[in-house]
Parts: C-alpha cells; structure tokens; sequence
C-alpha cells in the first residue's frame, strides 16, 4: 500500500531531523545539522533493505515516488513565497554581497570537480 | 464571490496546490511558445513564482511572498520547510549511492570553500563599503553564506540590528540569484552530472537556492546538490561566530 511507503519516507525525515537536531545542540547551535541529508541515506538505505528482502512493492514505491514527482511544484510554492521585495529592495551591500559570492562560488564549481578527480584512490576507498 | 473566496481561504492548502499546478502549466506552455524549450519549464515556473512572490509582498507588505495574501496562505505550507523537506528526501529515491561514495571527499572540500569564500567576499564587500569592525565584517560575510548564518552570526555576535538585516539580505539576493542563474551558467561549469552537483550544493550552501536551481535545470541532479547543501547551514553557523569571527577579529 502507498501509505507504507510514504511512512517509510516519514520516519526517516524524522529520524533524520532528530539526528540533525541533535548534532546541533551537541554543537551548540541552534540550528539542524544535515537532517535532511541524514534523512536521505536512511531512505536510500532502508529501501534498499526492504527491496532485497522483498517487502519494498511497486505499490508501497508509488508512495515515495509520489513526492518526489511532486518536487518541482513544491519549489514553486517556495519560489514564490520568498520575501523577493526585502531582497530587491536590500540596497548595494547586500546585492553585491550576495551576487558576487554567487559568481565565484560558480566559477569554483569546476576548479572543485577537478581536484577531486586527480585523486581517484582516496574517494574509492 | 465572497463565498469563493471563503471556500478558498478555509481550504488553502488546496488551493495552493491549484495555483501551483496552474502556474506550472502556464510556465511549460511559455517555455514552448516563447523559448522553444530551451529554457526548461520548471526554470520559467520559477522564475514565475519569484514574479508572484514580489508582488504578493508589495500588495500586503508581508515578508512571505504571496503566502500573506490570506487566500494563499497555503502556498507557505507547501513551499514551508515540512513539506520542502519530505519532498527533498524523497528524492533520494532515485539515487545511485555510488555516486555519493566517489564524490564525498570532493562535496567535503566544497562544503568548506563554499562557508569560507562566502564569508570572505560578504567580509570584504562590507569592509569596502565601510563597514571596518570584526563583528559587521562577520555578521555580512555569514549573511552571504546563507540567509539563516548571517543572523544566527550576527546574535551570537551581538551585531547591530542594521548590520543582521543586511545579511538577511545578502542571503535573501544569494538564493534568489542561484534560483535564476543556475540554468543558464550550469553548461558554463559542467553542472550535468550527480558529481558536480554534490560541489555545487556545497559551494552554493542555500537549500532552497539550490535545489530550485538544479530542478531547473535537470531535477535528477536535485538529490545530490541538496545532501551538501543540507550541511553547509550548520556548518556555516558553527564556524562564523567562532573560527571565522577569530580569524576577521585578528587580522582586521
């Protein structure tokens, strides 16, 4: 049944938010460290489980899959609820703050990509 | 009408999930008729959401886009963190974790570039624009690493009310800009494989920013931006107010 699969992807962004939460608070921080990241490999890695001992149906699938089809409306939703008024409006600083670290965060993206194909050893172990 | 409008409100996340669908279809048409395609559906959808967002805040005053108009109060719960977060993770469904063992060194290395050349530029652009105390310097520097470290920064700090809304700000034009740009700069950089994606979530740090991003681009890459980016908020706040603050403090 769907509802399975959809509590399944429950639990784990529970789980994993609670674990980021954690992580937080034993940091100091008031915020949630990789929850959602957390959150994802107990998905990956529960659904793989459950597939290999064939208790993961198509049918309990299609409530996970569910989700994530429904992903780019939700991006829209959060698209169009950001305070883009505060934003236009946040004068010089804050514009040329936040687009020139856009620009070289960008221009790092292949300078990054390649650092970390030289050394194929270390990232296979 | 007014019965309409009272059917809308009482029932918002509906009709959010109406408005939604409506603009994404208006979005794939313009994206045919008007880019023949080559600019994706998704990225018009959100570049349409953006458009509502400015004028929801501008008709209401409201920090929440066109969540604050009441009849659209249910576009803040679907676009809120509960759901932006289910939706994340279920994307993870259709993962390769090979991808995940070969590129977690090089997404790790990204993570950090990605807090400390945010809040070197953020640092020196206030800097240049005058701003020559540590705790400032910091506070704006964390604001363009994300919208939520430059103020967690700035109260750990003690910064001026001033100086933690223009890191709000620098956060707010960061993933605003990474929404928009990233379809057309991803060819530029390689941007079309799980790989590069994980350094690009780790350099970029902005959920939200990121994962619109890439499902504008090509929403199987969203899964493996989003694990980075889903770090870079915490890390961002643990270094800002202690190493990055240390190291701006001595050298300033």
């Amino acid at each position: 049944m769907a509802i399975y699969g959809t509590a399944i992807l429950s639990l784990c962004v529970i789980t994993g938010l609670s674990i980021g939460k954690w992580l937080g608070s034993l940091l100091g921080l008031d915020a949630n460290v990789g929850g959602v990241g957390i959150a994802m490999l107990l998905l990956i890695f529960a659904t793989d489980r459950l597939r290999s001992m064939g208790r993961f149906t198509p049918e309990s699938e299609s409530g996970v899959v569910y989700w994530n089809a429904i992903y780019v409306p939700i991006v829209v939703a959060i698209a169009a609820t950001q305070n883009v008024r505060a934003a236009l409006h946040a004068g010089p600083v804050a514009i040329l703050a936040g687009a020139v670290t856009v620009a070289a965060c960008f221009a790092l993206v292949p300078v990054l990509c390649k650092i970390g194909k030289r050394t194929p050893a270390e990232s296979d172990e | 009408m007014s019965d309409l409008i009272i059917v809308l409100t009482e029932n918002s996340l509906v009709t959010a999930f109406a408005v939604v669908g409506l603009t994404v279809a208006v979005s794939y048409s313009l994206s045919r008729w008007l880019t023949k395609g080559r600019l994706h559906g998704s990225a018009v959808a959100v570049l349409l959401g953006l458009v509502m967002a400015y004028f929801g805040g501008v008709a209401t005053g409201g920090n929440k886009g066109v969540a604050d108009i009441p009849v659209l109060a249910g576009m803040g719960i679907l676009g809120g963190a509960m759901l932006r977060d289910l939706a994340i993770v279920a994307t993870a469904i259709g993962v390769r974790v090979e991808e995940f063992k070969h590129a977690g060194l090089c997404g790790a290395i990204s993570l950090f570039a990605g807090v400390f050349v945010s809040f070197v530029i953020g640092g020196a652009i206030a800097w240049g624009f005058g701003y020559r105390d540590a705790v400032s310097v910091t506070t704006i520097g964390g604001g363009a690493a994300t919208y939520i470290v430059g103020p967690v920064t700035g109260s750990a700090l003690g910064a001026s009310s001033e100086v933690i809304a223009l890191s709000v700000g620098a956060g707010l034009v960061k993933a605003i800009l990474v929404m928009v740009v990233t379809p057309f700069v991803a060819p530029l950089v390689g941007l079309n494989n799980p790989r590069t994606a994980l350094v690009f979530g780790g350099l970029m740090g902005t959920t939200s920013g990121v994962v619109a991003g890439l499902a504008a681009t090509n929403p199987k890459l969203v899964p493996y931006g989003a694990m980075t980016a889903t770090f870079y908020t915490g890390l961002g706040c643990l270094l800002g107010p202690s190493v990055v603050f240390f190291i701006i403090d001595r050298y300033l």
